[in-house]
């Protein structure tokens, strides 16, 4: 297994967000997390990069157990991050933004260039000057530039207008391809199923299914993902 | 944008040595030193521009280092005019009178010195880590107050310029354009610097520690890298300094010369290449033209300063070249 977590749980301080969360993945699989707002998605992915250390239960990436790592040494085993609301360094230029994250493997500059070729238009401008999208674009490059062995990205495409998400589903698409695997996280069935191998609802702090993108029936959709 | 600044870059980095030449063909000796001045607080202040421009940490406590390189060179000096061995035992090592062996010593010994502070101060931040630095500049302060051997309170003489070789160091012009290549050099290299990845994962640590954490990024040790780099360049500025002013004193380690720096690199624009140089002939010359006509003259740099802070935030460089970053 490439990554598989055993029993997390987490807190924030004194109230528990995740109450024993189980999940593996292995190498090449693109596992869809899913749940409504709250349930535990982001909690799982801050306890994977040890952004939200966990009380109980072990997290083990590519053989090592990370439960207890610090998240600069687990971006270096091969985790990379696309955190929610698109967060890049601001002030950075976006040539500069790719470049701090870089570790040798295939995914240099050029190649983040290939597969956004917007951004490679917008090389010098500074990140707070990108579009929604673009910034997104930079997000995922930046996670690609670790060369990371996972990808883990939260909520992929939200808030972006129609246009802009198709392409960063091709992006995503195009990495699965690859060969990459990818630990993904959208509230957009129609898109995000296509893409998965495999899905895991989470609900309150839980994993309640666990199943291929075909089982997922309407009936396990209106109960653990309706609003 | 970027060209505007490069135009810019390039008149200021020409001023210098346009001042020095003039002077020196009109026979003024004093514009020359007045230049030698100007580049050796720029060299000085580059170095805490590595920390504070790029990194974001403002070290209260550079003098600390310029005030080591400063007594590097005095002690050098005494010791190789009195013919006095630096250490007789258990083995003899002499001292030399060779600028090039004094700055890499100044060097190696405030790397150290700032490798301890680093890896005390930088586990703090804001407030604390300004006032760890500002801590650990007055200890070494006072320990050059207290140690007689070398001056103490009154500080030390160099009665022999230090030497550099092939090049008399007594000749004004000559000095000046040692200590003008020296910061040509730290320029360059804090513009290589910039561009690297390091630079990169350096100005993203300032501005998110967590997020840079996610992309693999330690925090601590490149914030240490660059306070190591930073103390050795503004450490070599000071054995230039002590050898501008062939003298070598506590004042060079108090916290006010920490302050000037800080200030220095404020008016010329705070992490821009060629604001030190800026601020430092902005400083030189309201230190000179001002300190002329009173002694109250930092009353009015700290107007200008506060104007600085409040109106035109990038500095010099950024009123001349346009605002481009920080935040």
């Amino acid at each position: 297994m490439l990554l598989e977590l055993a029993k997390v749980e987490t807190f924030y301080g004194a109230s528990q967000a995740l109450f024993g969360v189980d999940l593996a993945m292995a190498e090449g699989e693109v596992v869809a997390l899913m749940g409504r707002n709250g349930m535990g998605k982001t909690t799982t992915i801050r306890s994977i990069f040890g952004l939200s250390p966990l009380r109980h239960g072990t997290i083990r990436f590519a053989g090592n157990d990370i439960s207890a790592t610090k998240p600069y040494r687990i971006a270096r085993l091969g985790l990379g991050l696309v955190p929610e609301g698109r967060r890049c360094f601001p002030n950075l230029t976006v040539a500069e933004n790719l470049l701090a994250s870089a570790r040798s493997g295939f995914w240099t500059i050029k190649e983040v260039n290939t597969l956004f070729p917007r951004l490679a238009e917008r090389s010098s401008q500074y990140a707070n000057s990108l579009s929604g999208g673009e910034q997104q674009m930079l997000a995922v490059g930046r996670a690609l530039m670790t060369n990371p062995k996972l990808i883990v990205l939260d909520e992929a495409t939200e808030g972006l207008a129609p246009v802009i998400r198709q392409e960063i589903w091709k992006a995503i698409a195009a990495l699965k391809q690859q060969g990459q695997s990818i630990l993904v996280v959208d509230k957009t069935l129609s898109e995000l199923l296509p893409v998965a191998d495999r899905c895991v609802i989470l609900e309150r702090g839980r994993n309640v299914w666990n199943g291929l993108p075909g089982e997922l029936t309407s009936e396990i959709q209106d109960r653990y993902l309706g609003v | 944008m970027v060209n505007r600044e490069r135009l810019v870059n390039i008149v200021l980095a020409l001023i210098l040595p346009a001042l020095a030449f003039i002077a020196s063909g009109m026979g003024e000796p004093f514009y020359i030193t007045l230049a030698t001045r100007i580049a050796i607080l720029a060299l000085a202040a580059v170095g805490l521009n590595l920390a504070l421009g790029l990194g974001g940490l403002v070290s209260f406590g550079h003098a600390a280092f310029f005030g080591i390189g400063g007594y590097v060179a005095g002690i050098f000096a005494t010791h190789a005019f009195n013919q006095i061995p630096l250490l007789s035992s258990p083995f003899v090592i002499m001292a030399t009178n060779q600028m090039p062996v004094i700055w890499i010593v100044s060097a190696i010994v405030a790397g150290l010195v700032a490798f301890l502070i680093g890896l005390i101060s930088l586990r703090t931040s804001g407030v604390y880590f300004i006032m760890i630095t500002l801590a650990f500049a007055q200890m070494i302060y006072y320990f050059a107050i207290s140690w007689p051997a070398y001056g103490g309170e009154d500080g030390l003489s160099i009665t022999i310029r230090n030497g550099f070789p092939g090049v008399n160091t007594l000749a004004p012009l000559n000095f000046f354009l040692i200590a003008y290549a020296l910061l040509l050099l730290a320029l360059f290299a804090f513009a290589r610097l910039r561009d690297s990845r390091f630079g990169a994962a350096l100005q993203a640590t300032r501005q998110n520690e967590v997020r840079v954490a996610s992309i693999g990024i330690r925090p601590l040790r490149i914030r240490l890298v660059a306070f190591i780099l930073s103390g050795m360049i503004t450490a070599i500025a000071g054995a230039l300094f002590a050898d501008l002013n062939r003298f070598v004193g506590p004042s060079m380690l108090s916290w006010s010369m920490s302050g000037e720096l800080i200030v220095l690199i404020i008016l010329g624009g705070t992490g821009r290449l060629f604001g030190p140089v800026a601020g430092a002939i902005l400083f030189v010359l309201f230190e000179f033209a001002l300190g002329g006509l009173t002694e109250h003259w930092q009353l009015f740099l700290g107007l200008i300063l506060l104007a600085v802070v409040l109106f035109g935030r990038g500095g010099l460089v950024g009123l001349l070249a346009g605002k481009v970053r920080h935040g």
